[in-house]
């Protein structure tokens, strides 16, 4: 190999770079996001679900958000009914937000956490909240 | 490692089965989108199979008529007012003089009254738009029901559409609709809350209040306007927007362009026809 002492050492010190933010951050885990529910709204609910489970919610909403989205502008369908068979008024401002008042505590909560900037509030009108 | 072209193509092969197979396999795995079936129109909602508007040009008469049907549409609909400043105004629905209205048949010897006055225009939900056909992201749509849509989540913003619309129905955002004007007051006086405005950079127009049919209810304008605006099914031979267009003379934007617009305006009220 030429020049095999520079290339190791460059290597060396790319990796000691490359992992620097690895390194830097072990053991400082940072503290988990606590989406809150605790709205007016939510707590007056006898039975304290969204429209589908809690799992489904957490992996899926932004598929559903999207499929709602295209169920309503495109095909004018504005029911939607749960596994249960609860029905639903597809409106990302009128039926989500109206429990989910607390935008800043529930939505930005985890959408910060992972840096994720979904684009809904450039033209949907999020509630107002009193903390700014 | 030494391989020769046989080799190499066999692996190459294998895993490209295997990562297909892979895809596949994890894709039906994972929970799909969610099913049709669970979706279904509101039973309130008002079908027709092609709407179209009647508008009856002898019951606008006075500032107030217009600006009361132009207001229940801008407010609903959070449309931003631009005062003094026409390069950025976004509009709905507005008046014009005869001459912008129905150019073309305007005339030296037409009635003074005629040629000052105002017609209210607003998108004309052609039966076969131009803006749907240059659409390059398929935003703007013709529904079932003969409304031409403006979905705001798709648009680019490239404005074909508002270079293929002879009716000058379409508005640009130039500037942020939620931003101030140049007095430093909010462009959206009172926001609607159950109503998105828009951002910047997308086109808007009037969408025949979709979200009110959705929900039973006649389109703004028209209920605001004290039967000056007839909303009905173009289809229906019994629709009262109908009834009008066979009883009475009525002409339409521009027809000899071909886009076969749905708003008919009554000219000369009953006692001419």
């Amino acid at each position: 190999m030429y020049n095999g002492g520079k290339i190791i050492a460059g290597l060396v010190v790319f990796l000691a770079f490359f992992t620097f933010p690895f390194y830097y951050n072990l053991g400082k885990a940072n503290a988990r996001p606590e989406p809150k529910l605790n709205t007016p709204v939510i707590q007056q609910l006898a039975e304290k679900k969204c429209v589908e489970s809690k799992d489904v919610m957490r992996s899926d909403h932004m598929q559903i958000l999207n499929d709602w989205r295209d169920s309503v502008v495109r095909d004018g369908n504005r029911i939607y009914v749960n596994a249960e068979g609860k029905r639903y008024t597809m409106s990302l401002q009128n039926t989500c937000m109206n429990c989910h008042s607390n935008k800043k505590e529930f939505c930005d909560k985890c959408h910060n956490y992972m840096a994720v900037k979904p684009y809904c509030w450039n033209c949907h009108i999020q509630p107002k909240e009193d903390k700014s | 490692m030494s391989m020769n072209r046989r080799q190499f193509l066999k692996i190459a092969g294998a895993s490209t089965v295997l990562g297909l197979g892979g895809a596949s396999v994890v894709n039906s795995l994972r929970r799909g989108g969610l099913e049709a079936s669970q979706m279904s129109p509101d039973p309130r909602g008002l079908v027709a199979k092609r709407w179209g508007f009647v508008v009856d040009v002898s019951k606008l008469t006075t500032e107030e008529d217009y600006k009361r049907c132009t207001d229940a549409c801008h407010n609903i609909h959070n449309v931003p007012v631009f005062k003094n400043d026409n390069l950025h105004e976004v509009k709905w629905i507005w008046k014009e003089p005869f001459e912008n209205t129905f150019p073309g048949i305007e005339h030296e010897y037409m009635s003074h009254e005629f040629k000052e006055k105002n017609f209210l225009v607003f998108c004309n939900h052609c039966a076969k738009p131009a803006c749907v056909k240059v659409c390059p992201t398929k935003a703007t749509f013709k529904r079932k029901d003969g409304i031409v849509m403006q979905d705001m989540h798709r648009c680019i913003g490239c404005r074909f559409c508002m270079a293929a619309c002879p009716f000058g129905a379409r508005s640009f955002n130039y500037l942020d609709p939620r931003g101030n004007d140049i007095d430093g007051k909010p462009l959206i006086k009172v926001e609607n809350k159950t109503f998105p405005t828009r951002m910047i950079g997308v086109v808007e127009k009037c969408t025949a209040c979709y979200e009110r049919l959705a929900i039973g209810q006649q389109p703004a304008c028209a209920e605001a306007s004290n039967g000056a605006i007839v909303f009905g099914d173009l289809e229906d031979p019994n629709s009262e927007a109908r009834k009008i267009i066979a009883t009475k003379y009525t002409i339409r934007r521009k027809p000899e362009l071909g886009t076969q617009p749905s708003i008919y305006y009554v000219i000369g009220g009953s006692e001419h026809a």
